[in-house]
Formats: structure tokens, C-alpha cells, sequence
């Protein structure tokens, strides 16, 4: 499904990614882990289209397609979805009324007509109950005033809505308490399947306990520099990750 | 002859053929002195550092279209808000039209200025209003001396006006080049609500120039909400003079609504002569090509406890430009003010220009005083965030300049006219939103 290889990305000049291989097939779920710094948000701004970072090297191939070329929102159409670390607060745009556009657009570029309004409140109370959101929120202005848990759990909101088939969580356990945690891991687990795939993106074991991976990846230096199983995840909350930065610079 | 000499010179034969008999007259021959002798603005004044209105008087105006000019409902209906029940006070080239308007007397006066002006029932009442609001600024006065038409409103106290009143100004290009000076008076009394609507449509590419006065009077406890929309074609000025005194408890707002004109200027003053008034000033300028939109506003605070809220967002695009100019006074008298002041703009191209300036002048000691400007473009994190999911760049400018005026919209109190913005806002930004605010 994504095949990236060997990465290069940059931003300003400044070098970030160098030259990362990654294959996740459908079905899987990959963890990438890492010490600040290593360049896993870029990694994952990198995948969903940000402009400001520059690909010098490499590629990545999303479905048999390089889509180094496609904007942002065409990726997203293909199936791409980023959870993001920050998610940006968009007063004036409801939750609802952001989700019925975004959802919209992608079919239009599908070339499906829009979704009648009966499926999409369907649609909309089937996965507001998946993820336990409270009805009010939905009609609130997108992520204004929301506490980190409820951005998070907003965030996998609108992936059970959009329902790609590659979904980046970038760092989504940072700022959740263990009830939120439970919440919106259940959440991914519910919307996993043989035909989707997951990249989470955590600097710690514990979201791991309950999105379990298939391979964990670490990335240091803008390198991935070890993968193994979900073992290797417990190595790392036990050890920290001086022994790989050792290893690496041994 | 420029454009004031033809003014100064054809008052005393304006005078004549309206009438002199009456108190206005006296009004008005004071009004046209104060007119010759300051003229029109010009940069040189503070007020009109960022405005110049040479392009717009070089026109040879006619000041008194003569020709009558019919339209048929149909052709026009788009400019009213049709999808209400609502008292229409319309004029055409100046005129009033009976035909498009619907007027009453039931209970309270929704008609027309010349007929308050010249008859006795409506002599108390002009006497006690008639350009007590206005300032004696030179455009001011130029409407002054020609003021013989325009909506007469008088609101007797304890009544709700259930519906809207639409006053509209059509002009047919009848004429070459037409200048108009509608002037409006609307007394509200005590415990009474109404809302307005005001609406300056040019009908074809023929320039119009209209330099309106409206006179606004809340009595205690009233309550006045006013919407002006400003979407007229692209030859088309006006310069708005709104004059709003307010009563003990009264509650009054204006949102101003420009999204086309060549030259656009407004004047909006609120006087508040009591205590625990609330008055309100809103807008959302939306423009590009070259054109120009002007807010000066002035927020007088007199007496104690009283609050006024200024928020004013603007886009401009292409090699438009833009002017706040915003005035706070609170008096030494007027302790416990709360004065809000807010103007944010985004500039969409590299050549369109705001110039934005608060003026706040506080001499009491006990007030909650705020103003706030910023200029910026649109926010790239916010617009990856939206495109990662899938909205393509043009709509998720759209949908963030239209989330942008958002607030300024959460007021408006008329759904139809919140509908009817929405969709004006959405047509400006070109994008298709598929969905109400």
C-alpha cells in the first residue's frame, strides 16, 4: 500500500529525513517510535502533502502511484489520513458542517455525487457514538476551546468518517488521560480492517498496549534504525533509547 | 463648473420648487452655508488622510433626475429580501415609488420624509428631531440643504414591529451621471423595537454618486437593529452619514455589509445620552478590483455604564483598498464604560491595502477600554489542516475567509438577512460553501 524509499526532506535547507525505507501492506500496523527530534512529525507531514517541506530524494508510493506531485487534498482523496500532534482550531466552522464539506469534496474528486443529508446524519451519529462524542460538541466551532482529549478524540472522529485506507496517528496519545486513551484506541481498533493500514507515531510504549503493532520502527537522525515487533516497543519503555543512539553512533 | 458651484448654485431653485415655508427651510439655508464654506473633504483632513473623493466628483452630476423611470418588480426583486413579510419605503432616481413600496400608518408612520416635512401632524416631530443628530460636517450639510426625500419612521413607544422595514434606493442610469442625497429619520420611542433595512442599488454602469444622511433616535429602553447592505455596481459611491443618539437603556446596532461600489464611505456615529446603553457596530467588508471602502466610526460615551462593541472584518483582494478609522471618546462623566474595539483583516493579494487606525480618548478612570487591529493572510496551518482532509485550496479559503466573518454574521438577528449575507459572502469568495452559518 505505501512504499516509501529512500527518503530525503528538508525544510529551509535544513535536512531532516535522510533516507528512510519504509513498506506497510494492507492489513497492518506499523509503530514508528523514536527520541524528540528524529523526525517523526516530518515524517508524517511528509506522507500527507505539507508544503513546506521539501522531498529531495526518493520516493513515495502510495498504491502503485509516486504521489510526490499530488497536493494535499489529493492524497486525501486517495485515501491518506493524518491525525495531527496540534490539531488547528478553525473558529466559525462547525465540526459537522467541516466533516459534510470534507467528506463532499473527496466524492466529488470521486466522482460520486454529494451525500444525501439523511446518510450523512446517519453517518455522522454512527461514528459520534463510536467514538463518544456528545452531540453538542459536534455543533461547536472545530477544535475551539476543545481540552487535548477531545481534539484527539475529534481527530479519529473524522477518520471514522473519512475512512481512508492509510491513517497516521501522529503522537494522538499525547495529552489524553488513560479514559480518553481507551476511547479513541478502541475507536482505531473498531475502524481496523484487512483492507486498512496504521501508522502510529508515539514516543511512548503506551498507546501500543492497546492498538497493538505488527512491526515497530525506530526512527533516529532521519533514520529508521531499527524496526522489530511489538517487543521492541517494550525494550524501549525499559531501556530508553540511549542504547540505540550507542549503537547507532558506535 | 465643479461639482460644488453646480450644488451652491442651483440651491435657491431646489428651494423654490420644494417648499420654503416650512421650518426645514431655516435648516436648510444654514445647511448650504456651511457646505460653501468648507466644500467638499479633501486628503488634507485627518479624517480623509486614506479617502479621496476626487475621482468620484469630477463627474458631471444631474442633481435632480427629472426623467420618471419605471422598473417592473420582477427585474428588481432580487434586491429586496423577498422571502419576508416587510414594509418597503422604495425609491427610484430619487423618487419615491409607490408601486414597489408598502408603506402604513397603522400605529406607527412608515413613509416618506416629504410628506413629514410638509405636513402639520408631523411638525412636533421634525421640529424635535430633524437634524438634531447630524453634525455640521460639510457632506452632512450638503444632505441637509437638499434633504426633501427619503423613509420618515416614527415608532410611537410600547410597540414591537413585527416586520422589517426595507428602505431601498434604485437608480435606472436614467441620466448620464445622477448624484443622490436620500435623507432618512427614524425616531423610535420609549420600549419600542424595530429593525431596518437599507439598500443603495445602482440598476445599470451609468456613475451615481450618493451622499446619504440617516438619523437614527432611540428613546429609553428602544431597541433599533440596522442592516445596511452595500453591493452595488462597480460605478456606483456612496458616501453614508448615519447619526445614532441614543436614549437611558437603549440598545442599538448597525451591521454594514460592503461587498461592491466604487467608492464606499461610512460614517457611522453613535451619541449616548443616558445611562446602560449598548451600542453595537459590526461589519464585513468583502471587495477587489479597485475598489474602496472607508469605515469611520465614532462611539460617543456621555454617561456612565454603558458598553459599545466595534468589530469590523475585512478581505480584500486584487488592488482594493480599505480604512478604519475608529473613534472611542468616553467623557470624564462616563465611569464603568465598556468599550470594545476589534478590525482584522486578511489581504489576499500582495497589491490591496488597509490602512486601520484606532482613536481612543479616555478621560475617565474607571473604564474597561479594548481595541484591537490586525492585518494577515491566511493561516497555512490551518489551511493544511483543512486540504489533509481532503478540501481542495480554493474551498478551504473560502471556507476559512467565510468562518472569518463568521462572528460578525452571529448577530444579525433577521434569519433571511443572515441567509441572504451568507450567500452574497459565499458569491464573493466564489466558492460554492454547501452549508448555512
Amino acid at each position: 500500500m505505501l512504499k516509501i524509499e529512500n527518503l530525503h526532506a528538508s525544510v529551509e535547507d535544513k535536512a531532516i529525513l535522510r533516507g528512510i525505507n519504509l513498506e506497510v501492506k494492507p492489513g497492518e500496523v506499523h509503530a514508528i517510535m523514536g527520541p524528540n527530534g528524529s523526525g517523526k512529525s516530518t515524517l508524517s507531514s511528509v506522507i500527507a502533502g505539507k508544503e513546506e517541506y521539501d522531498v529531495t530524494e526518493g520516493s513515495i508510493i502510495f498504491n502503485d502511484e509516486d504521489i510526490e506531485d499530488l497536493a494535499a487534498e489529493e492524497r486525501a482523496h486517495k485515501g491518506i489520513f493524518l491525525s495531527f500532534q496540534y490539531p488547528v482550531e478553525i473558529p466559525g466552522v462547525s465540526v459537522t458542517n467541516f466533516m459534510k464539506t470534507a467528506i463532499n469534496e473527496t466524492r466529488k474528486a470521486q466522482g460520486l455525487e454529494e451525500m444525501p443529508a439523511k446518510d450523512m446524519l446517519k453517518l455522522i451519529r454512527e461514528k459520534s457514538e463510536l467514538l463518544e462524542i456528545d452531540r453538542k460538541f459536534l455543533s461547536r466551532s472545530l477544535n475551539e476551546g476543545f481540552s487535548g482529549g477531545e481534539k484527539k478524540r475529534n481527530e479519529i472522529f473524522q477518520m471514522a468518517m473519512l475512512e481512508p485506507k492509510l491513517a497516521i496517528l501522529d503522537e494522538t496519545d499525547s495529552g489524553l488521560d488513560i479514559d480518553a486513551l481507551r476511547i479513541v484506541a478502541n475507536g482505531v481498533n473498531k475502524l481496523k480492517n484487512k483492507d486498512n493500514a496504521v501508522v502510529v507515531i508515539t514516543h511512548y510504549q503506551r498507546l501500543l498496549d492497546y492498538i497493538v503493532p505488527d512491526f515497530v520502527h525506530v526512527l533516529y537522525n532521519g533514520r529508521i534504525v531499527k524496526s522489530g515487533g511489538k517487543e521492541l516497543a517494550h525494550e524501549l519503555e525499559e531501556k530508553g533509547y540511549d542504547w540505540i543512539k550507542e549503537e547507532v553512533n558506535a | 463648473m465643479d461639482l460644488k458651484d453646480k450644488l451652491v448654485s442651483s440651491f435657491l431653485a431646489f428651494e423654490n420648487r420644494v417648499d420654503v415655508d416650512t421650518y426645514v427651510h431655516d435648516v436648510r439655508s444654514d445647511a448650504i452655508k456651511i457646505f460653501e464654506e468648507k466644500g467638499f473633504p479633501t486628503k488634507k483632513e485627518e479624517a480623509w488622510k486614506y479617502t479621496s473623493l476626487n475621482s468620484v466628483l469630477k463627474q458631471d452630476y444631474s442633481l435632480f433626475p427629472q426623467k420618471e423611470s419605471s422598473i417592473e418588480y420582477g427585474d428588481v426583486k432580487k434586491y429586496f429580501i423577498h422571502d419576508i413579510d416587510s414594509y418597503k419605503i422604495v425609491f427610484i432616481d430619487g423618487k419615491y415609488s409607490s408601486y414597489l413600496s408598502q408603506t402604513t400608518h397603522d400605529g406607527i408612520d412608515v413613509c416618506l420624509m416629504s410628506a413629514a416635512i410638509s405636513k402639520p401632524k408631523y411638525r412636533l416631530v421634525i421640529e424635535n428631531y430633524f437634524n438634531k443628530a447630524a453634525t455640521k460636517d460639510s457632506l452632512s450639510s450638503l444632505n441637509t440643504a437638499f434633504s426633501s426625500e427619503g423613509a420618515y419612521i416614527h415608532i410611537p413607544k410600547n410597540k414591537l414591529v413585527e416586520k422589517p422595514i426595507q428602505i431601498i434606493h434604485f437608480s435606472t442610469g436614467s441620466e448620464a451621471a445622477t448624484m443622490l442625497q436620500p435623507r432618512n429619520l427614524i425616531v423610535v420611542d420609549e420600549n419600542s423595537h424595530v429593525q431596518i433595512i437599507e439598500r443603495h442599488q445602482s440598476l445599470t454602469n451609468n456613475p451615481v454618486l450618493t451622499n446619504s444622511v440617516t438619523e437614527i433616535f432611540t428613546n429609553k429602553r428602544a431597541i433599533v437593529d440596522y442592516y445596511k447592505i452595500q453591493n452595488d455596481s462597480e460605478n456606483a459611491s456612496l458616501i453614508d452619514n448615519t447619526f445614532v443618539k441614543q436614549k437611558r437603556e437603549s440598545h442599538a446596532s448597525v451591521h454594514t455589509f460592503s461587498f461592491g461600489g466604487k467608492l464606499i464611505r461610512n460614517n457611522l456615529n453613535f451619541f449616548q445620552n443616558g445611562e446602560r446603553i449598548d451600542s453595537t457596530l459590526k461589519g464585513v467588508t468583502i471587495i477587489g478590483n479597485k475598489q474602496h471602502v472607508d469605515h469611520n466610526t465614532l462611539v460617543h460615551h456621555i454617561e456612565p455604564n454603558c458598553e459599545s462593541h466595534q468589530d469590523y472584518k475585512g478581505i480584500f483582494d486584487d488592488s482594493s483598498t480599505g480604512v478604519f478609522n475608529g473613534k472611542v471618546v468616553v467623557e470624564k462623566e462616563a465611569q464603568k464604560t465598556n468599550a470594545f474595539q476589534a478590525n482584522n483583516n486578511i489581504l489576499i493579494s500582495d497589491k490591496a491595502t488597509i490602512n486601520t487606525k484606532p482613536q481612543l480618548e479616555i478621560f475617565a478612570d474607571d473604564v474597561k477600554c479594548s481595541h484591537g487591529c490586525t492585518i494577515g493572510q491566511l493561516d497555512e496551518s490551518a489551511m493544511f489542516y483543512m486540504r489533509s482532509r481532503g478540501i481542495p485550496e480554493k474551498e478551504a479559503k473560502g471556507l476559512l475567509m467565510y468562518a472569518f466573518s463568521n462572528n460578525v454574521l452571529s448577530s444579525v438577528k433577521i434569519p433571511e438577512v443572515k441567509q441572504r449575507i451568507t450567500k452574497l459572502i459565499a458569491t464573493k469568495l466564489g466558492v460554492n460553501i454547501g452549508f448555512d452559518l
